[in-house]
């Protein structure tokens, strides 16, 4: 019955958001004080009653209330309690309740640090807030309730997707969803800015922080979905470019250049339209994620099970949303100021390059993305745009990326000279250069080109971040005391920057020093690959809580006597007439050993089983961990700024 | 000026998503529309197998329609297959698909036999030529042997209204005249 | 029909149905290492068609069976790439290749990366310049007086309104 409270909580969490969009824009429009701090109440308040509804499902699902609809088609009285809470996100209903959930708590969040906010600016965020709130409230209502009921009740549940009953899943989706809402923050603040004529370089500084965290949030997401994707679709790969994929990828990429050029414009007052246009892009590309994975335009391993009429919807606040802003952006972006100059060899300008470039990175994904529904569209035919297209093209726009990075984060502000970079610079790079050429030798890969190619970007910026401490540390008297007492936004930057380098590195080397092999092997089998020997030892069948399994047993040695055993699986999910994979993995610094059940073959009890050895797999979520550990750094420099700051800020939000 | 640039970009991009959402993604045409059918040589199935190739189907429209007895979808369709070809008097032409033939012959014995004739494709030889990728698949080949129209997934009356009735139609009157109907 | 489709293609995906080939031995292992490489990386370039979005080489699907079987046949015939890729292509279309071919339709994908790119540069380039020109014109001591003055006058201004 607790559902029937939280289905009400939900009705009383749409009036509250309508309360929040309407309540604080009139204040401002009016110049009331109240009206325009209601707000940050009915922020409050929405994220605590679509709290209560969030529980409400959760309870049902528990309890095994197969009255709900939603609880009946995802949940079954075999499946165990901790895949029954992830269940509530399993799949769309419930997943788009925890979106909303989510983006409450953003607004929350906001509201909480409001006072270091001007009035009015604070208002027109939780204003905004509130409009994308009731927008995805309504739809959720209209659309896609997860509290409807069916009479009479279930006698059991349709199960979970086995896909989904993983540890990964009960942590991907809310952090995804942290990261992808969470640039609803920065595009409020955008539309506050434009709204109140507001591009300065404050604006910035307050918008800097919420963006680091969004960030920091789908860098996680995004990380720990590949990780999901390699061990839990069984066939060891990490990155398809499927359009779900792309949907989380390009929301990052345009807020990889937002958080760069929102650096620009704080520091130095340039580009705040083009920051403002990028805090609209990230977002919109937020949206253009939701509907490309809940519309069904494209097919997708990931995607959910789907109906046009939400498309539709998502549509129709896509289209309102950010064609508003883009209006207003058209309107108002004309009016900021320009920054302080800087010149053509300087910190801005390479920066400036960058987020173009990042911007172009993410149009490619985009075009990829998209060109099939467009070509069908007009029908002019079908095609599949897959990896080979993108590999090729993201790759090409990697190359001058890399590079400028490793300038930019280098470079002064203002001025620097060609001179002074070679000068400073190319020590580092001679030594990366002979290292790059060194490792190639030693790994002595198959397509050695883009192999020494990506090896050598990486170094680069290994050399440039090394050169940056250096350049810090030289003049110091106590060199290693002066390493631990760098600046702590330096040191995330570091720190992001080498994560960014472990990842490339990881793509690089995964791609071209990987072996696998993909055989028939029977119980006493065995084959060699690489270095290492697989023997096929046993073969087991067992019950799991709701599936039956097929377990392999496989010794792995090598020469150098490791050894190693793996037990990868075939299950089979009875509900759902599922069968699953679950690779055996044995994980290592510089190469995973994943070995994965194919299909039963013939009558001796031999299957297909594929053999992998992942070489510096491990590194892609590695970097990823390192990137995100870097935007923390970062945003806590940051929040310790603000705190210093505070009296002024509240000095001056008291002003007209 | 250039601040509506984006705002225009925005708007395409919407109409193309909104496009979008009226097609199927899934739905993947054949490229052998309007090309000759493929040459085979099979058997029927049967009790008594006899030979069958392509010069079987000539000469006057055939629905080829591609099912399995290990294929649910099939069961869908099959009641409209049945009454097409008993009230009717179509003629459509089996492929049996990845099948065996003692399972075949006891599912056309369970559900009716729509077909004048059905080609046993264990394999699924045939099938990979005609590009089958998801059964049941119904095809309509002109006299002449030209692939004129597939459709995947089950019929329906509505589909067969809409898309089979008018074409056979068309395709038996050009016939009639002599012509080979390409 | 999407529905129905999708039906279909969880019974074809999950193998409920074991059509008689199935079991027949999978073809594995080449002798000529350029076979086996030519053969792995045909399975990564091809869709298969039932699954959501997968290549032969990653689809459990029984159709991605048959169609690797046929791959393996083509290329142990001594099939050179081109001939297999055309193989499916007639049966399936454009859709089986995850690289799409270069023709009429596609030029503008395979062109907008490198026209991107070339745009940004250039847009780069004329910010700079406008950047530079501002930057490059030092301001003489009459100037920074007058600058000086300036910045203080409009505040006095807005006092007296």
């Amino acid at each position: 019955m607790i559902s029937e409270y939280g289905h009400f909580a939900l009705a009383l969490a749409l009036a509250c958001a309508v309360l929040q969009a309407i309540v604080p824009l009139t204040g401002v429009a009016l110049a009331r004080g109240s009206w325009m701090d209601f707000g940050n109440h009915a922020a409050r308040w929405q994220f605590f009653l679509l709290g209560f509804a969030f529980l409400g499902l959760a309870q049902a699902f528990l309890a095994h209330d197969y009255g709900l609809v939603y609880v009946a088609q995802n949940s079954n009285s075999a499946l165990p309690w901790y895949y029954r809470l992830s269940a509530v996100w399993g799949a769309h209903e419930g997943s788009l309740l925890l979106w909303v959930l989510v983006l409450a708590g953003w607004a929350a969040a906001v509201s909480l640090r409001s006072r270091s906010l001007p009035r009015d600016i604070a208002a027109v965020v939780m204003g905004v807030m509130g409009l994308v709130s009731t927008a995805f409230l309504l739809f959720l209502i209209i659309t896609s309730n997860p509290f409807l009921r069916r009479w009479p009740a279930a006698q059991d549940g349709a199960d979970l997707n086995p896909l989904l009953q993983d540890v990964g899943l009960i942590v991907h989706p809310p952090l995804l969803y942290m990261g992808y809402v969470g640039f609803s923050v920065p595009f409020a603040f955008a539309i506050a800015a434009l709204v109140r004529g507001r591009m300065t370089p404050a604006w910035a500084r307050w918008a800097r922080p919420w963006t680091l965290a969004a960030w920091v949030f789908l860098t996680l997401g995004i990380a720990l979905g590949s990780f999901w994707a390699y061990y839990e679709l069984g066939w060891g790969g990490w990155w398809f470019w499927d359009p779900v994929e792309n949907a989380s990828f390009m929301p990052w990429l345009l807020g990889t250049a937002l958080i760069h050029s929102l650096v620009v414009s704080e520091k130095r007052g340039s580009f705040k339209n083009w920051t403002v246009l990028l805090a609209i892009g990230t977002f919109a590309l937020s949206l253009l994620g939701t509907f490309l994975v809940r519309s069904g335009v494209l097919t997708s391993v990931h995607a959910f099970a789907t109906d046009p009429a939400r498309g539709i919807f998502i549509l129709a606040i896509l289209g309102s949303l950010v064609g508003g802003a883009l209006l207003l952006y058209a309107w108002r972006g004309p009016s900021a100021l320009a920054g302080s100059s800087y010149g053509l060899v300087s910190r801005e300008s390479f920066l400036l390059a960058n987020s173009l470039l990042l911007t172009v990175a993410t149009l490619t994904v985009l075009i990829g993305t998209l060109y099939p529904l467009v070509l069908d569209a007009l029908s002019l035919g079908k095609i599949s745009v897959g990896p080979p297209y993108f590999n090729l093209a993201f790759g090409l726009v990697m190359v001058p990326l890399v590079v400028v990075m490793g300038l930019g984060q280098f470079a002064r502000w203002k001025e620097d000279s060609l001179g002074r970079l070679a000068q400073a610079l190319s020590r580092f790079a001679l030594a990366a250069g002979l290292l790059g050429g060194l490792a190639i030798a030693v790994l002595s890969p198959n397509e050695w080109g883009t192999t020494l190619g990506g090896v050598l970007l990486a170094l680069w910026l290994v050399a440039s971040t090394a050169a940056g401490v250096w350049a810090r540390i030289r003049e110091r008297q106590h060199r290693w005391r002066a390493l631990f007492t760098l600046p702590r936004a330096f040191v995330g930057q570091c720190l992001a920057h080498l994560g960014f380098t472990v990842t490339l590195a990881g793509v690089v080397l995964t791609s071209s020093q990987s072996a696998d092999l993909h055989t028939r092997l029977a119980p006493g089998d065995s084959v060699e690959l690489g270095q290492y020997t697989v023997q096929f030892e046993s073969l087991r069948d067992y019950q799991g809580p709701n599936y039956r399994a097929t377990r392999g047993t496989f010794h792995i040695t090598t020469t150098g006597g490791e050894r190693h055993t793996l037990m990868p699986e075939k299950r089979f999910y009875q509900v759902r007439n599922m069968a699953m994979t679950e690779a055996g993995i044995e994980p290592g610094f510089t190469r995973d050993l994943y070995i994965s059940l194919g299909e039963p073959l013939g009558d001796d009890g031999a299957w297909s089983v594929r053999l992998h050895i992942k070489a510096f797999v491990r590194w892609l979520w590695l970097g990823a961990l390192m990137m995100a550990c870097g935007g923390v750094l970062a945003m806590s420099a940051l929040t310790v700024r603000k705190r210093r700051e505070a009296p002024q800020a509240a000095l001056a939000s008291t002003l007209p | 000026m250039r601040f509506l640039v984006p705002i225009a970009i925005f708007a395409v991009l919407v109409v193309v998503l909104g496009v979008g959402l009226k097609l199927d993604p899934r739905y993947v045409p054949s490229p052998l529309i309007d090309k000759p059918a493929p040459e085979f040589s099979l058997t029927t199935l049967g009790e008594e197998p006899k030979p069958m190739t392509r010069a079987d189907l000539l000469g006057r429209p055939v629905v080829l329609n591609v099912w399995a007895s290990w294929c649910s979808a099939c069961r869908i369709e099959h009641p409209l297959l049945v009454s097409l070809a008993q009230a009717q008097g179509v003629e459509i032409i089996g492929l049996n698909y990845k099948d065996t033939r003692a399972e075949a012959l006891r599912w056309l014995a369970d559900h009716g036999d729509p077909y004048r004739q059905s080609i046993f494709d264990p394999e699924g030889k045939l099938g990979l030529d005609l590009g089958v990728y998801g059964v049941p698949e119904t095809f309509v080949l002109d006299g002449a042997g030209v692939i004129r129209h597939k459709h995947v997934g089950p019929l329906s009356e509505d589909i067969w209204a809409s898309d089979f009735a008018p074409l056979l139609k068309k395709l038996s009157a050009s016939d009639g005249t002599g012509a080979s109907g390409g | 029909m999407a529905e129905m489709l999708r039906a279909l293609c969880l019974v074809v995906v999950l193998g409920l149905t074991v059509s008689p080939t199935f079991a027949a031995d999978t073809p594995l292992g080449f002798e000529d290492p350029a076979q086996q490489a030519l053969f792995e990386s045909l399975l990564e370039e091809l869709r298969c068609l039932v699954c959501q979005n997968q290549s032969l080489a990653d689809s459990h699907a029984d159709l991605a069976q048959d169609l690797r079987d046929e791959v393996h046949r083509m290329v142990a015939a001594g099939e050179n790439r081109e001939a297999i890729l055309g193989f499916m292509v007639e049966r399936y279309g454009d859709f089986v290749l995850y690289r799409p071919p270069v023709k009429s339709t596609t030029w503008m994908l395979w062109l907008a990366p490198l026209m991107l790119l070339f745009g940004t540069g250039i847009a780069w380039w004329l910010t700079q310049r406008r950047a530079a020109v501002t930057h490059s014109v030092p301001l003489s001591e009459e100037e920074k007086a007058r600058l000086a003055r300036l910045t203080i006058e409009p505040q006095d201004d807005s006092r007296q309104h």
